[in-house]
């Protein structure tokens, strides 16, 4: 469950002020709202990347708004994926185990699950570049779901996607929140992903948080 | 509210004449003309070096190769040589070491006094080189640097500092541009998949910056060979002790040893130039597998 209570964040003349919201454990919600309404600030935010001036961040009851973005166990996806370029598919499905000390046992079947869930096993061996806006993305999802984190920020993660391939994307990411049983946030202004994704909708309007009946 | 007169709000027709476009070469041809003669100035001042050092216009005599490598093979000019690969490669790695870190805190972080911190990053750059070396020598006169001045100054690792303070400058100027192109999103993936700041940076940024290294240490190496200034004052011309070759080109010249002077001037240049085509080779490779 994510929760934010009252949240302010500055970001030069920008504010989002008396921020609240809720996301129900294992739910799915998205975020929307007009381009530069602070939905990206909110995300990142909640990740512990930007900080914040007041307010408290619970994820599954546990007070995070003080800890280290290492700390808070959430799997981040930006928009563009931003992979390690000089990694391969596989080293950055494996890279947050190996930060963990997993054993390289658990690491290489970890891998191949993930790889397996995504649709990416092929692709393996290959580093990010060359390869197209989806198999990014599913890279990018596979890195930020590997380590096993409660909540998944998700920034929208589908907007450089052409329509076919952002639809064969809403299955992949359904599967992979039903496999993970994870919180998952994601912003978009997309009204598809919406439809879509969502068991919870949100909007982000002047600087409020509001919640919408879901038309799905 | 504003209102629009008729005549104001009235279509503007487009003319009727179809738009034509002019030739684009004589842009090229300007751009093409300037920058060859600049490309051409440099490539003909290293061809004459090249053709004074076989031919002595003076007395109409070619002169042989033998004359040339033993000119290169004279011990004092040996020691110059093993003390330029040396000292240049030695202040190319302290040069990497500090410009690292100082680049990647000017590129990512913003702190009070940033500006002020970045004009005196560059004053090495932009002090006259003699005033460098005098600076440095006024500097061991205070203690601390006092206590290890008769190590330092007119020693060999005076040589070395003297290159250091020069080619760091350069070394950090370029490691902050390959900072400021790497986007700062993937060392905060790396923060919130577990990493430290240190583990992001050694793990994500570092291998990315391994290209921008490559040039800054190109840089460094070849601006540490070609110094002169600094060393002539804080490491003295002293032969088979701080002589390197921009010292052996001066001492030669003095001399009245043209030919010897024009050897290893040639040297020098042959050896920019295979650093220049190996560090281009490098980061032409990296950019294929990449």
């Amino acid at each position: 469950m994510i929760c934010v209570k009252a949240l302010t964040v500055r970001v030069g003349s920008f504010a989002l002020r008396d921020v609240s919201f809720e996301v129900p454990a294992r739910g799915y919600a998205i975020l929307m709202g007009r381009t530069g309404c602070g939905k990206t600030t909110l995300l990142e935010s909640i990740c512990g990347l930007k900080s914040i001036a007041s307010g408290i961040i619970t994820l599954d009851g546990v007070d995070v708004t003080a800890l280290k973005p290492a700390e808070r166990g959430i799997g981040y996806v930006p928009q563009d994926g931003a992979l390690f370029d000089t990694m391969t598919v596989a080293d950055h499905l494996g890279f947050a185990l190996r930060v963990r000390r997993w054993s390289r046992s658990d690491t290489t079947r970890r891998v191949a699950e993930l790889a397996e869930l995504l649709d990416i096993t092929h692709l393996l061996h290959r580093r990010p570049h060359g390869l197209s806006g989806g198999e990014r993305q599913r890279v990018a999802l596979g890195r930020a779901l590997s380590f096993r984190p409660r909540v998944l920020c998700l920034d929208e993660p589908l907007s450089a996607l052409d329509d076919a391939t952002r639809r064969q994307m809403y299955d992949i990411l359904q599967r992979a929140q039903q496999h993970e049983h994870v919180t998952t946030l994601h912003v978009t202004h997309n009204q598809e992903d919406a439809d879509r994704l969502a068991d919870t909708l949100l909007r982000l309007e002047n600087g409020v948080v509001m919640d919408i009946p879901c038309r799905c | 509210m504003t209102q629009v007169s008729p005549v104001e709000s009235a279509t503007v027709e487009a003319p009727t004449v179809p738009h034509r476009v002019g030739s684009d070469r004589p842009f090229y041809i300007c751009f093409g003309v300037i920058g060859g003669f600049y490309v051409l100035l440099i490539v003909l001042m290293l061809a004459a070096d090249a053709w004074r050092v076989v031919y002595d216009p003076n007395i109409a005599t070619w002169t042989s190769p033998h004359a040339v490598f033993a000119a290169l093979a004279a011990p004092e000019i040996q020691y110059a040589i093993w003390l330029s690969m040396i000292s240049c490669t030695l202040t190319t790695i302290f040069s990497l070491w500090v410009a690292t870190p100082i680049g990647y805190l000017m590129s990512r972080h913003e702190f009070r006094g940033k500006v002020i911190v970045d004009a005196i990053l560059d004053i090495p750059i932009v002090l006259p080189p003699l005033v460098l070396g005098l600076s440095l020598l006024i500097l061991f006169q205070f203690a601390p640097f006092r206590w290890i001045s008769d190590y330092v100054v007119y020693e060999v690792p005076s040589v070395i500092l003297a290159q250091f303070m020069v080619a760091c400058a350069f070394a950090v100027r370029t490691m902050r541009t390959t900072f400021d192109q790497i986007s700062p999103r993937q060392e905060q993936v790396a923060l919130t998949l577990g990493c430290s700041q240190s583990q992001a940076f050694f793990a994500v940024v570092l291998p990315q910056a391994r290209r921008g290294a490559m040039t800054a240490a190109t840089l460094a190496w070849a601006r540490s060979l070609g110094e002169f200034g600094p060393i002539l004052i804080f490491a003295g011309s002293t032969r088979m002790r701080t002589e390197v070759l921009p010292t052996t080109v001066f001492l030669e010249i003095q001399a009245g040893n043209l030919t010897g002077a024009l050897a290893v001037s040639l040297l020098m240049v042959v050896a920019a130039v295979i650093v220049l085509v190996l560090a281009r080779l490098f980061g032409l490779r990296k950019a294929v597998v990449r």
